[in-house]
């Protein structure tokens, strides 16, 4: 009895994580009568003139190429950069360490709107807007906190009695980095990277107020300011939906245990 | 050792630089600006020091107080819900079945799908004419269906669902995280003990995950207070108003309409209560919360 409540919770909570969305994928391969039938079409015709229409008429491929360059960009420098500071943190006794992660954690917490109209001045002084830079630029400054948390967390589980050799040996602090601790810590790197990655693929807010000519926008703004006044063109709306993630849940349902690992090492929000 | 060739401060310093000149400088002028008028897009047209003038037309804006009171009813509902539905999910994920791993995966699925798009897929579930949500509610009476997203009472309760279905895995993660880590046998102490399945989740489960539960109330409350995407994807803020949530509101005066000093003021204000918040938690936590890390 107890067993069959328990496969009852397990199968219920896989069902509503899945079927919501799997229902804006059978979508994306539905006509338009077939979308808009009461009682509704479950299996759909399997036709795939809506990601036609969203590539051909939408450019859909402009905002997935915006989306692989600007996510991809942040995600390695991002890394190269979380990963200088993520060492010198969890390898060196600073008196002001400490109060360094406080403050990247508080600087994580922060509301975007708080940033966002001096953020856009100084781009738009810079003549950064509606450009790859402003966004990777601004993108790198927001992943950093969460990408030198992870990174840290990582880097203090590694043995240090290597590298403690190393450097009595007469290396230099950049040379064990690069020798001792970076080949250990790839895990952990690579861990960070696709929650860095997520993070820039997904952006919304800031994507929508740097990057306001279409032809440099991302997939996400490409999808919220996807046309159409009175008659939404769903099927359309949902194949770009569908093409957007289906990366992102590839890459979880792939590397599902890193990333368990990398947000509950981090413990900050990804 | 030679590392005094290359000092530590050398490490940190390119992290500094864009934490610096992206998120503490903006922050700082975001209250510098708070006390000017001026328009974003027209710069040359000066900025005039106006002291506390957006401040107190905020007090007296109505939207501005609706938009606060949105806000805070937003936080109060989601994130109780989502911690709970976390807990329940993370202790089903906790034990140890076939399919485990799978469901662990599924789980992952709505964390995983960009914000934008669960809010089209919502918006489309809750749609006026074909929406699944209406035809379960009512079927074939189409003249009965409603428009949740365009009834006041309804829209903003439609975005919280969307906002429940998309962020409660994440709770579940960090709640699964402090289940992980009690030990077994204080389960086979209590189980010797006599106590039943509720007594052990009271009395062992329960103080021990108490971490957990307030970290992930932290996160998903910070994160509730800056619910953007939902709002603008599903509603615009409307209808009436009724789903205009504060940095929603903020973003409509400083972007949309161009008042940088007006909008900033409302940032600073989202800003404070969420800094507010922070401390408030994290005093609670005590220092359990970065005790457990080990940091350095």
């Amino acid at each position: 009895m107890r067993k069959i409540a328990f496969a009852g919770c397990a199968v219920a909570i896989g069902a509503l994580s899945l079927l919501p969305f799997l229902w804006f994928v059978l979508t994306s391969w539905k006509n338009a009568t077939e979308i808009s039938a009461i009682p509704p079409v479950i299996m759909p015709s399997f036709h795939w003139d809506n990601y036609r229409s969203a590539i051909e008429q939408y450019g859909l491929l402009h905002y997935i190429a915006n989306s692989a360059i600007v996510a991809s960009a942040t995600t390695l420098i991002s890394i190269v950069i979380a990963a200088l500071a993520a060492f010198a943190l969890a390898r060196f006794k600073l008196p002001w360490g400490r109060f360094y992660l406080m403050l990247l954690l508080a600087l994580s917490m922060f509301p975007q709107i708080a940033i966002a109209g001096p953020v856009w001045r100084l781009l738009s002084a810079l003549g950064w807007l509606n450009s790859y830079h402003g966004i990777v630029a601004a993108y790198i400054s927001l992943s950093l906190p969460f990408a030198v948390w992870v990174l840290t967390t990582f880097f203090q589980q590694l043995p240090y009695d290597i590298e403690e050799a190393a450097l009595i040996d007469g290396c230099t602090r950049w040379q064990a980095l690069r020798l001792v601790v970076l080949p250990l810590a790839a895990p952990g790197l690579f861990t960070a990277a696709i929650l860095v990655f997520i993070y820039a693929w997904n952006e919304f807010f800031f994507a929508l107020i740097i990057l306001t000519y279409p032809a440099r926008q991302t997939l996400p703004v490409g999808i919220a300011l996807f046309p159409g006044e009175y008659t939404m063109p769903w099927g359309d709306i949902a194949a770009a939906s569908t093409i957007a993630t289906l990366p992102l849940v590839a890459l979880t349902l792939m590397f599902q245990r890193r990333i368990v690992q990398g947000l509950s090492a981090g413990a900050v929000k990804g | 050792m030679r590392s005094s060739q290359d000092p530590v401060w050398r490490f940190l310093l390119p992290s500094f630089v864009f934490v610096c000149v992206f998120s503490l400088y903006p922050i700082l002028d975001s209250f510098r600006l708070s006390f000017y008028r001026m328009i974003l897009t027209l710069p040359w047209l000066g900025q005039k020091f106006v002291g506390w003038e957006n401040y107190r037309d905020l007090v007296t804006d109505p939207v501005a107080l609706g938009s606060l009171a949105t806000s805070m009813i937003f936080v109060a509902v989601t994130t109780p819900i989502e911690v709970l539905l976390g807990l329940a999910m993370a202790l089903v994920l906790n034990e140890s079945f076939r399919g485990r791993g799978w469901l662990r995966a599924v789980v992952l699925v709505p964390w995983a799908v960009p914000t934008v798009v669960a809010s089209q897929m919502w918006r489309f579930v809750f749609n006026d004419r074909y929406g699944l949500f209406n035809y379960l509610l009512f079927g074939d009476a189409t003249d009965r269906y409603w428009a949740p997203l365009a009834e006041p009472g309804l829209a903003l309760m439609s975005i919280m669902v969307a906002d429940i279905w998309k962020t409660s895995s994440f709770a579940a993660l960090i709640i699964l995280a402090g289940l992980q880590v009690i030990p077994r046998e204080l389960y086979e102490a209590a189980s010797i003990d006599g106590a039943n399945a509720w007594q052990k989740f009271r009395h062992v489960t329960l103080p021990l995950v108490k971490p957990a539960l307030l970290l992930a109330l932290l996160f998903r409350t910070i994160d509730a207070l800056k619910v953007f995407d939902l709002v603008f994807v599903m509603t615009q803020g409307g209808p009436a108003d009724t789903t205009n949530v504060l940095q929603f509101y903020g973003y409509k005066k400083s972007f949309a309409e161009g008042m940088i000093g007006y909008g900033s003021a409302i940032a600073v204000v989202v800003f404070l209560i969420s800094l507010l918040l922070s401390i408030v938690y994290i005093r609670l936590l005590g220092t359990g919360l970065m005790g457990k890390e080990g940091r350095a």
